[in-house]
């Protein structure tokens, strides 16, 4: 398992969860708050192994409702089932296009929201809740959607800058080999 | 389909959030403040490279409009030195009738400046967390205001930060009056979701069916309830009042005092 992998997806995770929390511009102007963990699920759940997507869910889950008024554990499991769900069909999933990850991401970042909302509703909390509601949701998923290819290139950036780079291709071509025979 | 490790995985998240959800209300709460803790050194560096900036910012304004700014400070100064001795009389007389008619007194407040560090992340709640704890003698429910008004409520306190719940936000009604001397309302600020046009409205119901009041006329705390003392200024009536419930109570909406998506510093009054 690469450890440096997972490390590096919590790490992300934990600067994601105090970014949302003091980015106070778009609440400013649309009146929605951004959410980035789904994005980064969705990114975990594409390339990584079920342990660090375990880890996210709950590390993320738990950071993000100690900032939050949300009743402690309750996006753990929302997060996760987006992921696990990613998880299960990643290998028909075009996890290189931007597009095909945009769509997931807006969808990851819709199911997720929905499903900590009905958690929620389910508890005592009473969730501030109209249909002012629909339009933050729909915001959140968008910018969700937009965020979550800026993931994928960010932890391919991180890739690209700490590992060992590749072997450069052999010159050699097998079609214009002198063949020595009598 | 699911693999062995998925439903491993699925069995472990789902355990630890029913254990986690099933935590008595206290410990959930200092489990909680436990972990948001691990956030301290992320705002300690916001909060320094915040001053840095602004520190900067000093050094690019010109010597004129500084010493310009001084002179209307110091103007203010008089003007509220002047106006603090007023009140310091008023305040006087007031505890000589309050001794004389045996009514309670009313102890002043104690006003204890914070920086907001944080906003709740989650769009279905209105919170934010301020720089100041235990240490610093915030304590829970404490009245949260700025110089315009009323802002909320402790509702959780940590060492070092407090997480404040706003104006607005399910887990803060408030008990307010509304109107003059002679013709005072009793209502109830309740949470309600702002709306995409204007963010600062909160509505004000459980007004009596009989209430006659008018756009403009300023909101006040009751001082019912405990949590806020009498006299906070909240915001004013935005809108006529209308009837509700069947005729049975009328509801208004209610421009708050306190902008508060532009929250930066605030001030917890302890008693």
């Amino acid at each position: 398992m690469n450890w440096f992998n997972t490390i590096a997806i919590l790490i992300a995770a934990y600067l994601a969860v105090f970014f949302q929390a003091t980015f106070n511009e778009l609440r400013q102007w649309v009146g929605v708050q951004i959410d980035l963990l789904p994005g980064l699920i969705v990114f975990a759940g594409l390339g990584s192994s079920i342990v660090t997507l375990t880890l996210l869910a709950v590390c993320g889950g738990l950071w993000a409702d100690s900032l939050s008024s949300n009743p402690l554990g309750m996006s753990m499991l929302p997060l996760f089932l987006v992921g696990l769900l990613i998880h299960r069909s990643r290998e028909f999933i075009l996890r290189d296009q931007p597009f095909a990850q945009f769509v997931l991401g807006t969808a990851g970042t819709a199911a997720a929201s929905l499903l900590t909302l009905l958690m929620i509703i389910n508890t005592n909390a009473q969730p501030l809740l109209s249909w002012f509601s629909l339009w933050q949701w729909i915001v959140l998923s968008l910018v969700g959607g937009s965020v979550t290819p800026l993931w994928f290139r960010f932890f391919d950036w991180i890739g690209d800058t700490l590992n060992y780079r590749p072997l450069g291709g052999n010159s050699f071509r097998a079609d214009r080999e002198i063949k020595r025979g009598r | 389909m699911l693999k062995r490790p998925h439903y491993i995985a699925l069995g472990v998240v789902m355990l630890l959030t029913f254990c986690v959800l099933k935590l008595p209300s206290q410990a959930a709460a200092n489990l909680k403040l436990a972990i948001s803790s691990l956030f301290l050194p992320l705002y300690g560096a916001a909060g320094s490279t915040q001053d840095l900036v602004v520190r900067t910012s000093y050094a690019l304004v010109p010597r004129g409009e500084l010493i310009r700014q001084i002179d209307t400070l110091e103007r203010e100064k008089q003007e509220t030195r002047v106006r603090l001795m007023q009140a310091q009389e008023a305040i006087r007389e007031n505890a000589r009738l309050r001794d004389y008619f045996a009514i309670t007194r009313q102890f002043p407040w104690k006003p204890l400046a914070a920086r907001v560090s944080s906003r709740d992340p989650a769009n279905w709640w209105k919170g934010i967390t301020i720089d100041r704890g235990s240490r610093d003698g915030v304590r829970t429910n404490s009245a949260v205001v700025t110089a315009e008004g009323l802002v909320g409520r402790v509702a959780e306190v940590g060492y070092t930060h407090a997480r404040v719940v706003l104006v607005g936000d399910p887990d803060c009604r408030v008990s307010v009056l509304v109107g003059d001397e002679r013709n005072r309302e009793h209502g109830v600020i309740d949470a309600s979701s702002s709306s995409p046009l204007d963010s600062a409205l909160v509505e004000l119901s459980y007004l009596s069916r009989n209430a006659k009041l008018s756009a403009g006329q300023v909101v006040i705390t009751s001082g019912l309830g405990g949590v806020f003392t009498k006299g906070i200024v909240v915001g004013h009536i935005a809108e006529i009042p209308r009837s509700v419930g069947y005729g049975l109570y009328k509801e208004a909406m209610v421009r708050l005092a306190v902008k508060m998506s532009q929250l930066e510093m605030v001030f917890v009054l302890n008693p």
